[in-house]
């Protein structure tokens, strides 16, 4: 049961990750490519965790976490340099 | 048991995150995507994290799924924050049947400054309607 639940998942955060994705290249404002970005990140996320379950490692969660606290940096410098110009000055 | 709560808590969580992907594509403007998205897809993650650590039940293991969800739980909303407050500034279209926009008025577009119509504004910040209505008082 809990195989047919992982694979289910993985497939629904697939089909999720292909529609940020074409939000990501459709998108009419680069506002929402970031916010299609940030999304991407969080699916990104919870897919990993889902692979560590499918393949009984237990171990993945460190990259979890660094792509996390990376993509929340990315968005914050991403806007900072949309209202800016500049992310560090 | 622990098998039947734990693929209850993984497809939770992925309902959670493709409502969060189908309302990203479908919904018309910046501020309703967001709306869709940051909730729903913070809340799918830490659902799915949830089910992972039931999964394996070990102290390490729960140890970084709270320590993600905790992050997540935290970032979510500057990240949304700072997403929304880039897309006001930047002038990003509202979508036409938008009813309410209280920023509207009361924001200059020049100093990022806000007026709420009651306070006495510095004479290089002052807009035009703020301006001619002390005129008109002091006649």
């Amino acid at each position: 049961m809990i195989e047919w639940a992982v694979n289910l998942a993985i497939t629904v955060f697939a089909v999720a990750i292909i529609l940020n994705l074409y939000r990501l290249a459709i998108g009419p404002d680069i506002v929402d490519r970031i916010l299609a970005l940030d999304t991407l990140m969080i699916n990104s996320i919870a897919l990993i965790v889902l692979f560590d379950i499918r393949l009984s490692l237990g171990i993945l969660f460190e990259a979890a976490m660094l792509i996390a606290l990376m993509g929340f940096v990315g968005t914050v410098a991403m806007t900072k340099y949309l209202l800016r110009g500049d992310v560090i000055e | 048991m622990s098998e039947l709560i734990v693929s209850i808590l993984l497809l939770t969580g992925a309902g959670f995150m493709i409502l969060a992907a189908v309302g990203i594509l479908r919904l018309p403007d910046l501020p309703t995507r967001m709306h869709a998205s940051t909730k729903a897809g913070a809340m799918g993650a830490m659902m799915t994290m949830a089910g992972v650590a039931m999964h394996f039940a070990d102290v390490v293991v729960f140890t970084r799924a709270f320590a993600i969800v905790i992050f997540i739980l935290i970032t979510a909303p500057i990240a949304a924050h700072v997403i929304g407050r880039a897309g006001y500034f930047l002038g990003t279209p509202l979508w036409e049947g938008t009813i309410k926009d209280e920023l509207k008025d009361n924001y200059d577009e020049r100093t990022h400054s806000l007026y709420s119509g009651f306070e006495p504004a510095p004479e290089s910040v002052i807009p035009p309607t703020h301006k001619k209505r002390s005129e008109d008082d002091e006649d």
